[in-house]
């Protein structure tokens, strides 16, 4: 058996290195990552998440808020959350420029929709995916307003980027301005389709507000912080093929894919980066971690399936219809 | 006009001259050899056609646009012939939209709903036809027939008028190419065929269920506008027949030329995925698309200039040998895998799910009834600027 090439739970194909490291704001780290070899990253857009592995086994998701114009680099924005259980304590104490973490998507839940006019609301560290929203929003021509509240002034992140837009963007810190007047915002955004990411309480407030509205003006998304229960996997697992009545290793270097065709199972894939869908396996038993850009949230949980090119195991064993 | 650097290789010849259509092989071998990147002077653009450059052009979205036409005419400084595709010929942002909500639509967890009938709905056809004949020409009887008898439905447009979706899916890739005899053959039917097109993505034309109707409840739902809904229901109308017709032409035609292949696949039936998969490689029903610079960029050692078109040769790539062994082979326990006979990157054909399915439904059909089948006359091409198609391909079985 080969030595495990990084000492993370995914496999060398997927991690990235830390690339730069900043401090965005008070509490606040701005994480850029490239491929160690500098090769092409996989597609986003804005909205998207990525998992991060990181080199002490916790996973934590974090929006990409970089320039998707640029295939090579991803940017992520993380706070200090003292009460995780230290995903991002490990990010600002422990990642060091050069260290290799793994990767997990991209993944959108919060895509960004056709509008001519949107209003785009923050609360906190709930900036990072409405960033490129906005430039996006700015390139198309389109009429927007970002309202973006925040503890103090010092703590909200990006705010030099998004002076530059002028007085499309409004900037609320709570010990200067006090809670922002939702209410009139929102009343003033008629056509808009209205983003907002921030904390629960935020949310709860805009929901509020926006009862009556049709389906899909609002579009939101919870930030909470989060740390996957699930235990990384720096083992290798063993994979069971129920057809061929054959059983593989799949180390911690190599991905499901590989280790089946190396047992001379061929399984058609194509894209090799969880993106398109065609290498979709049925999983009979057994927990697979998913890795991939396809399925969500609930297909996630069902467990019944996993894209074998990306996607690894939580469990020691997995069960594949193959 | 451009000036190619001396060391960039030069070509005078025409990949859409009909002979060159008719047998492309030799021609895109020749291609492939003569460098990583050929400059073609008669049309002014640069031609990719090894795999490794095929699938950085690909890839690279940012770099290589689609939005000035994926044809050779350059929207830049030309007015396309229809509104352009918001799929096919948009980049981001535009094409996030509209993207996100087919690939749902068209995704293999959605397609399970399709499966069993499409399974039945092969059964019943291959039946119909063995029940008949042994001999038969599997392009009218099963290739084309086969996904006009399912897709349509699956899209939800009336019945009235199928007959007009191959001949204007054929123009539309004929108009990817150069204005040539067989653009000018289709010109006469285009604003028929069009306005009859344009008329099946109504919302109240189409029933309640299918994809077409999904697409609108997505615009419902905000996700792509009620603008947008009939062109994405127009890019399965144009993108998902003529192609699949031509995909399963090329399947057939590889068992038939392939016997051996044939009794592989009748021996394990999970090939039939494989054996789609290794036809479309190999014969690459999409040969060719266009791609735009988007700024000075450097490929395969030579620079693109800014707003000049490439020329990818999918087919050429499928059939690289620096990429793959024995490429002109149709071969079931080769893994075609990475192929690029659907594209690659953002762009990768939306439909694959939808393709593989109607391939896998109509080839367990034919496997658990014919023990073998054979080329039974002369076989007949149907000339298309962009793809590689069939007009006739005769064939024998012999029932088990």
């Amino acid at each position: 058996m080969s030595q495990n090439p990084v000492s993370s739970g995914t496999p060398a194909d997927a991690a990235l290195r830390v690339d730069a490291k900043v401090v965005v704001a008070e509490g606040v780290v701005a994480l850029t990552l490239r491929h160690p070899t500098g090769r092409r990253l996989p597609d986003w857009a804005p909205g998207a998440h990525i998992d991060l592995v990181l080199p002490n086994g916790l996973t934590r998701q974090y929006s990409l808020c970089g320039d998707r114009w640029d295939a090579h680099s991803y940017r992520v924005g993380v706070l200090r959350e003292p009460s995780g259980r230290g995903g991002s304590a490990y990010v600002h104490d422990e990642l060091a420029v050069g260290d290799l973490v793994g990767v997990g998507g991209p993944r959108n839940n919060f895509p960004l929709v056709p509008s001519q006019k949107y209003l785009f609301v923050a609360g906190g560290i709930g900036i990072t995916p409405l960033l490129p929203m906005i430039r996006q929003a700015e390139l198309i021509g389109a009429d927007w307003r970002l309202v973006y509240g925040g503890r103090t002034r010092t703590s909200m992140a990006f705010r030099e980027e998004l002076a530059a837009y002028g007085d499309r963007v409004v900037f609320l810190p709570r010990d200067e301005r006090g809670l922002p007047d939702l209410p009139a915002y929102l009343a003033e955004a008629t056509d808009a389709k209205v983003y907002v990411c921030g904390p629960g309480a935020l949310l709860a407030a805009v929901e509020k507000c926006c009862a009556d509205w049709a389906v899909g003006r609002l579009r939101t998304e919870r930030f909470v912080p989060k740390d996957r229960g699930a235990p990384l996997r720096n083992e290798p697992f063993e994979v069971e093929l129920a057809r061929s009545g054959l059983a593989v290793t799949v180390n911690p270097g190599a991905t499901v894919l590989d280790a089946v065709q190396a047992a001379g199972v061929n399984v058609l894939s194509s894209c090799r980066g969880g993106t398109c869908g065609t290498c979709e396996t049925t999983v009979l038993a057994g927990a697979p971690d998913h890795r991939d850009s396809v399925l969500d949230d609930d297909e996630r949980s069902a467990g019944d399936c996993m894209l074998i090119c990306v996607s690894r195991s939580c469990s020691d064993r997995l069960v594949l219809d193959l | 006009m451009f000036a190619p650097a001396p060391t960039l290789p030069v070509s005078d010849a025409d990949p859409f001259a009909l002979d060159v259509l008719q047998d492309p092989l030799q021609f895109q071998a020749a291609l492939r050899d003569a460098g990583p990147v050929v400059y073609l002077r008669r049309y002014d653009v640069f031609a990719l056609s090894r795999y490794e450059q095929v699938h950085a052009a690909l890839t690279d979205w940012q770099s290589f646009q689609s939005a000035a036409g994926v044809g050779l005419s350059n929207f830049r400084y030309e007015t396309p012939w229809r509104p352009p595709s918001i799929l096919l010929e948009a980049d981001p942002p535009h094409h996030d939209a509209p993207r996100a909500v087919l690939s749902k639509i068209l995704g293999p967890r959605a397609l399970q709903k399709l499966r069993a009938s499409w399974v039945l709905d092969a059964d019943v056809l291959v039946d119909q036809l063995l029940s008949n004949t042994t001999e038969f020409d599997a392009v009218t009887a099963l290739t084309a027939a086969f996904p006009l008898r399912v897709f349509p439905d699956a899209v939800g447009i009336p019945d009235a008028g199928r007959e007009n979706l191959l001949p204007y899916g054929d123009h539309a890739f004929n108009a990817f190419g150069p204005a040539n005899s067989l653009v000018e053959k289709g010109a006469p039917r285009v604003a028929e065929l069009s306005g009859w097109v344009n008329e099946q993505c109504a919302r109240e034309v189409l029933t309640g269920d299918g994809f077409g109707a999904q697409i609108w409840a997505a615009a419902d739902r905000g996700d792509i506008t009620h603008e947008q809904a009939p062109l994405v229901v127009r890019s399965l109308l144009t993108a998902g027949v003529d192609t699949t017709v031509n995909g399963l032409a090329a399947v057939l035609y590889a068992f038939a030329r392939y016997p051996e292949q044939w009794a592989r696949l009748r021996e394990n039936r999970t090939l039939a995925r494989t054996a789609f998969d290794e036809a479309v490689r190999w014969e690459s029903p999409v040969q060719t698309f266009f791609r735009t610079a988007t700024r000075d960029t450097e490929i395969g050692g030579t620079v693109i200039p800014d707003g000049k078109k490439i020329l990818m040769f999918l087919g050429a790539a499928n059939r690289d040998p620096r990429r793959w062994e024995n490429p002109d082979v149709f071969d079931l326990g080769r893994n075609p895998s990475g192929h690029v006979g659907y594209g690659m990157g953002i762009h990768q054909c939306v439909g694959q799910h939808v393709a593989r399915l109607e391939s896998e439904a109509l080839l367990t059909a034919l496997a658990s009834r014919v023990e073998s089948l054979e080329i039974a006359g002369p076989v007949r091409r149907h000339l298309n600027n962009t793809l590689r198609s069939w007009e006739s391909v005769p064939v024998r079985v012999q029932l088990s």
